[in-house]
This record gives structure tokens, C-alpha cells and sequence, in this order.
């Protein structure tokens, strides 16, 4: 099959990558691109574990086509991490026994990073309904919520003392 | 206290030792492996649940370029491979053998150079199919005029397990004394009896099953990466069928996303990939979809049961007969300990002291797919706790006593440990009556039920659940338990280097337990080294030593008394080394936490450390250099640890949606090694408890055909749904068990679905409803009002 090119920034980086037109994102970064943080769970957007970050967007990269990120700017877990410094949603997940298994947590920091932007100091039901497309099996979800909220008391944290 | 502390050992709630690399997307899940050449399998799946194959047809599909291979059962016939063995002593076919017996079933197998072009040649395979009438209600399975559905075993009587009298039966199994059994119902003052539903369900760990298969044609030797709970009985199983030398196979287990059961067995797809790797001398990758995870891997439980109880007018229990029919599917591919062919039902005592019990299973074939899994529970754990904690409620309801209070009447008593059961088990320790007393105080039950008697009278339902239970669990002595003729040991390899960090093995395998972390504060408490510095490492048959994997909450009972052991004989030598170094004799030599020292003489010390340095230059005389050891820990008993829960519940009247106010939860898994992470297991647990209890279901037509079979259908809880929890813990140590630790992580699940159908029951309890079976949806629920006229 005739293949396109696709240019969009990857973590802070641009890619260029031939793809064929019916391939899919997720698998566009998994197996081109090695990135393989990013995981498959259910092909049909209900789990959320290939949860990438589009142009500001969550988005289920098992159901986006790569040639739609042409352009566009794309962070996975692996970009959430800067300078060698965990962001404190990473630091908070690992404080907060926020994860197990370990395969869901991916779709679910890409996912939280960009909630806690959408709604900086959230209640627990604003998160539990602002993380509702991603699923977890491990954990009963309470610690996961719990990590969330230990990360936004840091980023505001944070916020405050630059603003200061 | 300070040099206590900075071991991070036993009993601390450390960090885990896993978490920077889950949290930075540098996991390696099967699906991560990528080896040079690697081509990709696509399974070509049966629409109906039975069919004769008339023909196929794969030359569309080889025709198409990137397509390197179709097997089918005719090429895997000459290999002697076109069947294999299960886990419990029947076969199943790898592809489908002249017919399919179950929707989905695996025909054949394409193999080409990535997984698009690979779905595409599925499509392409042509098979001609003949339906056959499906058998899909397992109570019509042994009728006369049943379909047959394994024309393999036809003229056999018995398929692995002992006679058979059907062609679609598979086994009986009984335990007790049905006589004496009878004959105290026969006299008893009160029965009650309930038809007892556990539905068929599936784990569906968010991570699917597959594997990278990867023959070396030179070296004659096989390495699998695998979503495996347990490879090193994959690694016989694969030496078994291919007759490749078990030390030129490898399989590996790498991160796994959750097992949860799903992960035990071994499945077409797998053989299937090692096979073509074999042939086309290339690695094959197959991981399988979500829908066929829940259409084909690995069902759970699928019991019908039938409970009874007598007891006499006060509310004792005199005698328990429980049975189920059990729905095996078409392939009996039960996971248990192979002579167990209903796992460890017999359990279904509980906590109570029942003096007398019989219960029978009858295992039968149906057109469904293989099984069934202990999903996240010991082997048919789940089905026998359901059963007497139903029951129990039942007979409270009938003789109109409180349901703590019929609990309290036929607790087994401290005293009475270790407890005899009537069916034959020796339950190592347990204190229930003051946990449940602990709970009921904890959640002001008294004013509970004054609640709900205020709101009865207004026509509004309230449950309360209550659910007592005990498990089993840790299999499992070897003399009682073991696979494929491999007794249930487990393992621990433990090596001390030079300068005091350590790396130790096990047989087991972490799929999100913590291992990494649990197992390193074990040895750090017992060797007096840090945690940050022992490294765990599991799922590497060559270089791991050979344990039986991870489920039925085996870790810690079997694999964490390995490790213990393991470290005690290290511990033993360094003494000795200490001895030798501080000139006295190791008789004299005192361990103090991290150190040893001369016996009144607090300051003539030798740390671990240097022991360590010690053990490679400076031995005493006669004795071998280097620090480690291995052991096989085959345990004495299993472990039972027991839990109190409590639930309450709201019904909406008018829709039938239940919502969970509060639930807590009491576990005792004996001494905790890692509090942190015990919490962690015991929400994940009650959330699939909570999962199964109100929501999941696969269910078939009168076909055959899985009506749903993605996550659009089943149900798996989101944050939405996912109620709060709050645990609370007593210690009761095992006896037995070298730390007095139990196995904790399936307590939640196995405790926690009674608990909730219990719950919802009780909202009902005044209008004389004594059962309604699972899954307690928000429609099943409205029924229920609907019924009553509750929503008038």
C-alpha cells in the first residue's frame, strides 16, 4: 500500500515517518517511532491505556490515524518527564501507591496531565469523572485518585512560588 | 531503631521498587518486544459455536504479499500438535480438528510480515462450515437427546478426571460424609435451600495474552516472551510437546499488565506462534484483541449451584450440602492443581463450625469456550465462599435471627485453632468474632439497621451486607497439590556480592503485586541489608529457579517462605563468618538487626557488610566462599486468611440503581509485610468484586453466539461507578508460615462479592426475597421492584 508522509512534533522533537493511510497512531508510535510506553488494551476507546496528549487534546490513539497528526503537536508519557526531573504527577503516582500492574499508568498520567490543566484544583468526583475514559484494573482507582490530587497541591504549589 | 528503619523491611510501607520505570513508559510488556525479522500471527476464528468444517480454503490468502504462512489443524497434525494437554487432564484443540466446538474457536493461524497485512489473509481464509445444534444450557448437557459436543471422546469414560456416564459429561467430584450428611437434614429443625448462580465472568486484565515466539535454527534452541503467571510450567509444557530439551527452551515473562487468572493457562495462540517460529525459522509475534481475550481466553467460574443448610431453631448450623454443576465449556481447561478437578470447593464451610458437610461438582461440556480460571481468587474460592455466605444470610432470613448474630452463633472459636473442617481441612489460625465485632462497632451497626427499619416504613430500600469469610490459599503442600505432576513448591535464589547488595530469584511472577518491592523487604529484615539494594528478579526460566508461578494468592505463603528460608541460611554462614572474624564461637554471636555481636560484648560487632566482604576473602577454614543460597519451599499447610466486610447499599425504586454508601473491609492476612501495598491489593480486588457483583456477565443465545464481547459490553468499572473504600486489618499470624504471613490480594474479591449480593438482598429482605443472582444491574435490580410492585 501506498505510503504518505507524516511530519508532526513528538515530545518537543519533529518526526517525519511514512505510513501507510489506514495505520494507526498508536501503532505508528509504538513500533516506528519506539515508543512503547503508550499501550493497547481494548482497540474500541474504552480503556484509555493508549491515552496520548494531541494538540492539547486527550486523545485514544487506537482510533486516531497517524496521517491526522500531520502538524500537530503530540506528547506521550515518555515527554512528561523534563530535564531529568519527574513531573510531579509521576513523583505523586509513585508516592501515592498510584499504580501496579503498571500498564494502564501511561494512558492515565498523559490523561491527568492534561486534566489537571483543564481543572487545576479539582474534588474528587471532578476526577473521577474527568479520568472516566480511563480504565484500571489494579487499583480500585482510589489511590489513582489520591496521586491526582497530591499533584495538583505540588503544581499549584509550584505556581504560587512563581508567582510570588 | 534508626538502623531498623533505614532497611526498609518488614512491616514498612515503602515505595516500590517498580514504580520509576511504569511511570517513565519504560515497562517491557510482551507486545514491547520487537526482534529483528519478527513476523505477526492473526488467528482465523470460528463464527459459530458448532459446526463441522466442510473445507478450507487458504489460497486468497497466501496469495496476498507479506503472507508467509495459514496453518491449520491438518499441517499441526504430522507434529503430533494439532491437540494439546490442559491443566486438568483433558486436551483441547490447538486448531479446530474437522469441527469447532465453541464461537471463536481458533481455526487457523496466518502468519505475515506485520499484523495489518496479517488481518487482512484472515480475512481471505475461506472455510466452509456445517452447523450443528449448539448446546449452550449446561442443565441440558447430560440430557438423552443432548448434542454431542467432543466426538474425540466418545466410547471413553473419562476425560482426565475420573468416570464419566455422558458424552457431555466430564466429571463427579465429591467430598464428605453424605450419609451422616443426610441423615442430619432428615433430622433437623430448619432447612433452607437456593438455587446459586456465580455467572460465568471473565478477568480481563488490561493487558491481553500474547507472545513473541523466537526459534534459533543454528543453536536448536526456543525463547518465548510470554503473558505468563507461570513460565516455568510453560517451559515443561513446551518440552513436553516439542521434545526440544527444557535447557534449550526459554520463556520469559516480562512485565505483565495483570493477570488476575487470565494469564495460567496455555492457549492455541501461543502454540500456534512457537510452531510457526519452528517452521519459518523467524520470531513470531501473536497478541491477542480485546474482544478475543473475552470471546476465547479464559472464562471464570460458571457454577450453578444448589445450597443447603440445617440447623436447629436458634440458628446453629448442623449440616451443609452444597452442589454445583459446573460449566466447563467445550475443552475442560479448569485451572487447579491437577487432581482437583472443582479446586478447592471444599472450603465451602467457611468460618462456621459445621460439624457435619457433603458437596458434590458435576463438571459437564457446553458449546462456550474453555475454562474455567480462578479469576482473582484460589481455585473455585470464590464460588464455594458465595455459596455459604448466601446461604447463611438465607437461613438468618428464614429463622428471622440478625445476620451478625447467626455469625456470631457459628463462628469457629479461637480456641478451636488449629480447626479440623468436616471437609477435610486443617485451618492454621483465625480470630473472627472480634474483627467482626471490631466492623459492626466501626460502622455503627446497630444504627444501621435502625435506618433501615425507618426506611421500610417509608418505602425506601436500604441493604446492609455482611460477609465472614475465610480462604484458602498458598498452594500448596506437594503431597496434596500439584501441576501436570509438578508438586507446588516455590522458589528463592538469593545471592549476597562482595560489598553487601544482593540479587535474588523466585519462582514466582509479579503482575503488578509488588514483588520487586514485598520480597526485597523480606531479605532486607532478614539479611540486615537495605532494600534499595536487593534486587528482585522473576519470569526468566534460565535464569530464575523453578517455581510454579503466581496465582491463587500463592506468592507470599509459598514464594515469601522460600525467601525467608533462603535468607536464614545465609544468615547461618555469615554468622559463622562473624565467628571466625571476631574470634569467638558462633554460639557467642548475637544478630542485632543489621549486625552480629559478641554476646555481652555490644561494641566487638561485624556488620552484614562486612560479613559480606568477609564470605569472599576470609572464611573459616574449611568453608566454601561466596554468600547465597537457594530454596524450595514446599509448605506444610496452606494459608487461610479471613476478612469481615460490610456494605450498604440505596436503591432507587423507580430505576433500580443501586448505590454503594459505604463499604469497608477488614482483612487478615497475618503478619503484613508491606501495608502500603496490602491496601493497594484490597481496593483492586473489591473493585472487581464489585465489578462481578453489578455488572459482569457473558452471556450466549440459544446459538451459541457471545452477546457482547468487547469493553462497549462488559463491564469493567470506571472511576464513575467505583465506590470508596475503607479497609481496617487484624493480625492473626500462620502458625506455620516462617514470617506468619498469609496471602492477601484475593480475599477482597472473594469476600467482596458475597458482600455486595448480600447487600442487595437485604434491601429486600422484608419482602420475603431470600435470593437474586448476579449481576445485581441496574434492569436485573428494577425487576426485582418490578415483582414486588415497589415501584408503584
Amino acid at each position: 500500500m501506498a505510503k504518505t508522509q507524516v511530519s508532526f512534533n513528538l515530545n518537543g522533537q519533529d518526526v517525519d515517518v511514512l505510513v501507510e493511510p489506514r495505520e494507526l497512531l498508536i501503532h505508528v508510535l509504538r513500533e516506528q517511532l519506539q515508543l512503547t510506553g503508550s499501550h493497547i488494551g481494548c482497540e474500541t476507546s474504552h480503556c484509555g491505556a493508549c491515552t496520548v496528549d494531541v494538540n492539547g487534546q486527550s486523545i485514544k490513539s487506537c482510533t486516531m490515524l497517524a496521517i491526522q497528526a500531520q502538524g500537530a503537536t503530540v506528547m506521550t508519557v515518555e515527554g512528561l518527564a523534563a530535564g531529568g526531573e519527574l513531573h510531579p504527577l509521576q513523583q505523586a503516582f509513585m508516592d501515592e501507591h498510584g499504580l501496579q500492574c503498571g500498564f494502564c499508568t501511561p494512558g492515565m498520567l498523559v490523561r491527568g496531565y492534561r486534566f489537571l490543566q483543564e481543572n487545576p484544583n479539582p474534588s474528587e468526583e471532578e476526577i473521577r469523572s474527568g479520568m472516566a475514559g480511563n480504565l484500571c484494573r489494579c487499583t480500585g482507582y482510589q489511590n489513582i485518585i489520591k496521586s491526582i490530587q497530591t499533584a495538583a497541591a505540588a503544581l499549584n504549589a509550584d505556581t504560587g512560588s512563581q508567582a510570588e | 531503631m534508626e538502623r531498623q528503619e533505614q532497611l526498609q523491611g518488614i512491616g514498612c510501607s515503602r515505595k516500590r521498587k517498580e514504580d520509576p520505570r511504569f511511570i517513565q513508559g519504560k515497562g517491557l510488556y510482551v507486545d514491547d518486544v520487537k526482534l529483528p525479522g519478527m513476523l505477526c500471527g492473526e488467528v482465523v476464528r470460528s463464527p459459530f459455536a458448532h459446526a463441522k468444517i466442510v473445507s478450507i480454503n487458504k489460497e486468497k490468502a497466501l496469495a496476498l504479499p507479506g503472507v508467509h504462512a495459514v496453518i491449520t489443524a491438518e499441517d499441526l497434525k504430522p507434529l503430533g500438535l494439532h491437540w494439546m494437554p490442559t491443566l486438568a487432564g483433558d486436551t483441547q484443540a490447538v486448531l479446530a480438528d474437522e469441527k469447532v466446538c465453541f464461537q471463536m474457536q481458533e481455526v487457523a493461524m496466518v502468519i505475515a510480515d506485520d499484523r495489518y497485512i496479517a488481518a487482512d489473509a484472515a480475512e481471505l481464509v475461506e472455510v466452509e462450515y456445517e452447523q450443528l445444534p449448539a448446546l449452550v444450557d449446561p442443565h441440558k448437557a447430560m440430557d438423552a437427546d443432548a448434542p454431542i459436543i467432543r466426538e474425540d471422546l466418545v466410547g471413553k469414560d473419562e476425560a482426565g478426571q475420573g468416570k464419566r456416564t455422558h458424552n457431555n459429561h466430564i466429571f463427579t467430584w465429591d467430598v464428605g460424609d453424605k450419609d451422616a450428611t443426610d441423615r442430619a437434614f432428615e433430622s433437623a429443625e430448619v432447612t433452607v435451600r437456593e438455587d446459586i448462580l456465580n455467572p460465568r465472568v471473565h478477568p480481563s486484565p488490561m493487558e491481553t495474552c500474547g507472545c513473541v515466539a523466537s526459534f534459533d535454527k543454528v543453536n536448536g534452541s526456543l525463547t518465548v516472551h510470554i503473558t505468563s503467571q507461570a513460565p516455568h510450567i510453560v517451559r515443561t509444557v513446551v518440552t513436553l510437546l516439542s521434545g526440544i530439551p527444557e535447557s534449550k527452551v526459554r520463556i520469559i515473562s516480562p512485565d505483565i499488565g495483570g493477570g488476575f487468572g487470565n494469564k495460567v493457562g496455555i492457549y492455541p495462540g501461543y502454540v500456534c506462534a512457537i510452531v510457526s517460529s519452528i517452521v519459518l525459522g523467524r520470531p513470531v509475534k501473536w497478541i491477542e484483541s480485546r474482544i478475543e481475550n473475552i470471546s476465547t481466553t479464559a472464562f471464570a467460574r460458571d457454577y450453578h449451584g444448589v445450597g443447603e443448610l440445617a440447623a436447629d431453631k436458634d440458628g446453629r448450623i448442623t449440616a451443609l450440602r452444597f452442589h454445583a454443576l459446573a460449566d466447563h465449556g467445550a475443552f475442560n481447561a479448569h485451572a487447579q492443581p491437577t487432581k482437583w478437578p472443582a479446586g478447592l470447593f471444599s472450603i465451602c464451610t467457611g468460618s462456621y463450625d459445621i460439624p457435619v458437610a457433603y458437596a458434590r461438582v458435576d463438571g459437564v461440556y457446553t458449546n462456550k469456550a474453555p475454562g474455567g480460571v480462578a479469576y482473582r481468587c484460589s481455585f473455585r474460592v470464590t464460588e464455594a465462599v458465595y455459596l455459604i455466605e448466601r446461604m447463611i444470610d438465607v437461613l438468618a432470613q428464614k429463622l428471622d435471627i440478625d445476620k451478625a448474630e447467626i455469625r456470631r452463633r457459628n463462628f469457629i472459636q479461637a480456641d478451636q485453632f488449629p480447626y479440623q473442617s468436616a471437609l477435610g481441612w486443617e485451618y492454621d489460625s483465625g480470630n473472627y468474632a472480634p474483627a467482626l465485632e471490631k466492623v459492626l462497632e466501626a460502622c455503627d451497626y446497630e444504627g444501621l439497621r435502625k435506618e433501615q427499619t425507618e426506611k421500610r416504613a417509608n418505602g425506601e430500600l436500604m441493604g446492609i451486607g455482611l460477609c465472614t469469610f475465610t480462604e484458602i490459599v498458598g498452594a500448596g503442600p506437594s503431597k496434596a497439590c500439584d501441576v501436570l505432576g509438578v508438586g507446588m513448591f516455590d522458589s528463592c535464589e538469593i545471592r549476597v556480592h562482595p560489598t553487601g547488595s544482593a540479587i535474588a530469584r523466585m519462582g514466582t511472577i509479579t503482575q503488578g503485586q509488588g514483588h520487586e518491592t514485598t520480597y526485597a523487604q523480606i531479605i532486607a529484615t532478614e539479611l540486615g541489608l537495605s532494600s534499595d539494594d536487593i534486587q528482585i528478579e522473576e519470569g526468566d526460566t534460565d535464569t530464575a529457579p523453578y517455581g510454579l508461578g503466581t496465582y491463587g494468592s500463592r506468592s507470599t505463603p509459598v514464594g515469601g517462605a522460600a525467601t525467608a528460608m533462603a535468607a536464614r541460611t545465609i544468615r547461618a554462614k555469615a554468622q559463622k563468618i562473624a565467628a571466625h572474624l571476631l574470634e569467638v564461637s558462633p554460639e557467642d554471636i548475637e544478630w542485632d538487626v543489621d549486625r552480629f555481636h559478641v554476646k555481652g560484648n555490644p561494641d566487638a560487632v561485624k556488620t552484614m557488610k562486612e560479613v559480606a566482604w568477609a564470605a569472599y576473602n576470609n572464611v573459616p577454614e574449611g568453608m566454601e566462599m561466596g554468600l547465597e543460597s537457594v530454596n524450595y519451599y514446599d509448605p506444610p499447610n496452606f494459608t487461610y486468611p479471613f476478612g469481615i466486610y460490610l456494605c450498604v447499599v440505596d436503591i432507587d425504586r423507580h430505576t433500580g440503581e443501586t448505590s454503594i454508601r459505604r463499604f469497608y473491609a477488614l482483612d487478615d492476612c497475618g503478619n503484613r509485610i508491606n501495608p502500603m501495598i496490602i491496601e493497594g491489593q484490597i481496593h483492586g480486588g473489591l473493585n472487581e468484586a464489585f465489578a462481578v457483583a453489578m455488572g459482569q456477565l457473558i452471556s450466549f443465545d440459544e446459538e451459541g453466539n457471545l452477546q457482547g464481547n468487547t469493553l462497549m459490553d462488559y463491564f469493567i468499572p470506571t472511576f464513575v461507578e467505583t465506590p470508596h473504600w475503607e479497609t481496617d486489618y487484624t493480625v492473626t499470624p500462620s502458625p506455620h508460615h516462617p514470617l506468619g504471613a498469609k496471602g492477601v490480594a484475593e480475599s477482597p474479591h472473594v469476600g467482596g462479592i458475597p458482600c455486595f449480593s448480600n447487600a442487595v438482598v437485604d434491601a429486600f429482605a422484608h419482602k420475603g426475597v431470600t435470593h437474586v443472582d448476579m449481576p445485581h444491574t441496574a434492569f436485573n435490580v428494577w425487576k426485582t421492584i418490578h415483582e414486588l410492585g415497589l415501584d408503584s
